[in-house]
């Protein structure tokens, strides 16, 4: 398989070279996202739809077909249809759950799709090119960086959860760990799940205030979360907390950083837009034969009021 | 806990003393009395409001449920409902706030809007049951999906809320004011029991939801007119969740798939600890209020105490549902 991808980039890379851009290898791209069942994936079925027009231009002759699916069974459906109607020969994929999707993409590699994976790998890595990631610990720890700086090191804060995944636990310990080691005098007061939504995290502020007379800050993790953690102290009236770090650079948390908001100082990425970056590279690599890294994992970056207007996407949906 | 002081009349016999009866009531003092000792903050009036308000929401829902369940029909769909509504409500007032601006004329029309979209969603529900016989479970199982679906194409995945910020502020006072220093949702939550415990037991439409929950064949022969009566509680039960969305867009002024998850089943649960039986037949709006409190009262317990870890929350509003529902299993 790798000797014929080689050659086949070896070909790309020649024929580009002796006849220039019109020859470049002409590419049926299946891109296969979640749909848009909540903000973050609606922000993914974004970019990738944004990123399929920019690659159809960037590269002509290259089709790139996007398929959002509701559950892993019809993404498993979609993927076999990509392969056997459509002759996709590269396949960019956020699989909806990891353990189910393996399979069938592990059968369309096998038969030479280049696959890359994004965000949840695979059980079984030999099914994967490569691999486009977010990064979870990255998150955490910067989180944890910037709330230990802006206390000076000291101070009581609560921390609201998202749903009970990897993908939290992986924030949640590289937070606390970078707490533990480097900030020891600031206490967590105590952590509860709000499940990445706004509802719930109004509703479990609500009643950290009633038992915590004196928080200094808030690690909402998630802006949606931070949403509903500003209303319910707008509504409790409480002074004693002097700021709430969410995450993922939603457009509205952005905005806040940019225009100033006192509570909200700064955001930490985990962007959607990661599809984009996948495709791209993906593309990249497909089209004129470059090799691509069998990893790439995207920083979570400190968004502050420096740098906010580079993470600001008004019209995305997220 | 204030309670609709409504006797049910139904009861041809002397009522007696039923121990049963008062099981999820007992439960709630119960748990009230733990949580007191836990966290002494919890008897706070600050909590006790926080707790009621926010039951406020499914609480009201859990009402209109509890005529679809004594009538033996199942509505699934309020869940997304509200998520709809509340999407729609929020698009139409950003349109209007322009020509309108901050004016009692934009508060009409954000109530008439969830309103009008409730009473087609209700009369949807109730004619394809009785005219188009098809399931309560799964006409509403299918309404549920699609309510969900158009709320997400409308916000194109991510979130719909208030353009402008005076929007907000126009509206916040209908979740967060306190009139007499009670918020809004508990008082509006009191009146809708109230109402809803008048039409129950006081009113022929609630005789008949009784009637045909108990035994529909025989409801007919009585001559009732067995579909009205069905498309009214579904009718009913859909301006049971516009109310509610009434209430949620000015808390958070947002709508996203997300928006009312399973409140649903928070719903029927509300209704089947309160006593009402899933086969119909009979039920008690006090019941429901309880049941609905009773819901709302254990999370909260279990967020102002570090007792138990975090994982296991869930499982002890599991164990409560079932000893709550155990108290009450001889009931009739």
């Amino acid at each position: 398989m790798k000797k014929i991808l080689l050659a086949f980039g070896a070909a790309a890379v020649i024929s580009a070279l002796a006849f220039g851009q019109d020859t470049m290898k002409k590419s049926i791209i299946g891109v296969a996202i979640p749909s848009a069942d909540h903000g973050w994936t609606g922000g993914v079925v974004y970019f990738a739809n944004r990123t399929k027009a920019d690659i159809e231009k960037m590269y002509p002759g290259t089709t790139v077909i996007v398929k959002t699916a509701k559950d892993a069974a019809e993404q498993a459906n979609q993927v076999q249809d990509l392969f056997t109607v459509n002759k996709i020969d590269t396949l960019v994929i956020l699989p909806y759950e990891s353990a189910p999707l393996t399979t069938p993409i592990k059968n369309i590699h096998d038969k030479g799709v280049f696959v890359t994976v994004v965000d949840r790998g695979l059980t079984d890595e030999s099914a994967q090119d490569a691999y486009v990631a977010g990064d979870n610990p990255g998150m955490g720890t910067v989180s944890a960086e910037y709330m230990g700086k802006k206390m000076n090191g000291v101070g009581n804060i609560v921390v609201l959860r998202g749903i009970a995944t990897v993908i939290d636990n992986q924030r949640v310990d590289s937070f606390e760990a970078v707490m533990k080691s480097k900030y020891p005098k600031i206490k967590i007061l105590d952590k509860k799940y709000a499940n990445w939504n706004r509802d719930d995290g109004f509703k479990v502020m609500q009643d950290f205030l009633t038992r915590f007379k004196k928080i200094d800050a808030v690690w909402a993790q998630d802006d949606d979360i931070a949403v509903g953690v500003l209303k319910a102290m707008d509504q409790a009236k409480r002074k004693d907390i002097k700021f709430v770090l969410g995450g993922a650079g939603s457009k509205e948390f952005i905005k806040k950083v940019m225009d100033g908001d006192p509570l909200i100082t700064a955001d930490v990425t985990y962007s959607p837009s990661m599809i984009r970056d996948a495709m791209n590279l993906t593309a990249k690599a497909r089209v004129t034969g470059s090799k691509m890294p069998v990893k790439t994992i995207i920083p979570s970056v400190l968004v502050t009021k420096a740098n906010a207007k580079d993470y600001y996407f008004p019209d995305s949906p997220f | 806990m204030s309670q609709p002081k409504i006797t049910p009349s139904t009861n041809l016999t002397k009522p007696k003393l039923d121990l049963s009866s008062y099981g999820p009531f007992i439960g709630l003092i119960l748990l009230c009395v733990i949580g007191a000792i836990l966290n002494r903050d919890f008897a706070s009036w600050g909590n006790i409001s926080n707790v009621l308000t926010r039951t406020s929401l499914v609480g009201i829902i859990a009402i209109g449920a509890t005529f679809i369940i004594i009538s033996g029909g199942i509505d699934l769909s309020v869940g997304s409902l509200i998520a709809l509504q509340a999407g729609v409500m929020i698009l139409v007032l950003n349109a209007v706030f322009g020509t309108l601006g901050a004016s009692f004329a934009t508060i009409l029309i954000g109530i008439v809007t969830a309103l009008a979209v409730g009473f087609v969603a209700g009369l949807l529900h109730g004619f394809l049951i009785t005219k188009g016989r098809i399931e309560a479970f799964i006409v509403t199982l299918g309404t549920a999906a699609i309510y969900r679906a158009v709320l997400t194409q409308l916000a194109q995945g991510g979130t719909i809320t208030f353009t402008d910020p005076k929007l907000s502020s126009l509206f916040e006072p209908l979740y967060y004011g306190t009139p007499l220093g009670i918020p809004v949702p508990i008082l509006v939550f009191l009146a809708m029991a109230l109402i809803a415990g008048l039409l129950l037991n006081q009113t022929t439409f609630g005789r008949y939801v009784q009637a045909i929950g108990s035994n529909e064949q025989v409801s007919r022969y009585a001559a009732i007119n067995v579909d009205a009566v069905k498309i009214w509680a579904f009718v009913f039960q859909a301006l049971c969740v516009s109310i509610a969305t009434i209430l949620y867009v000015p808390r958070l002024g947002s709508a996203s798939n997300g928006t009312g998850l399973g409140w649903e089943l928070e719903a029927i649960a509300a209704v089947i600890i309160g006593g009402t039986a899933l086969k119909g037949g009979s039920g008690k709006i006090f019941g429901t209020v309880v049941g609905s409190i009773l819901l709302a009262t254990i999370g909260n317990v279990l967020n102002i105490t570090s007792l138990i870890s975090e994982y296991l929350n869930p499982a002890v509003q599991g164990v409560v549902v079932i000893v709550v529902a155990f108290l009450q299993r001889n009931r009739k």
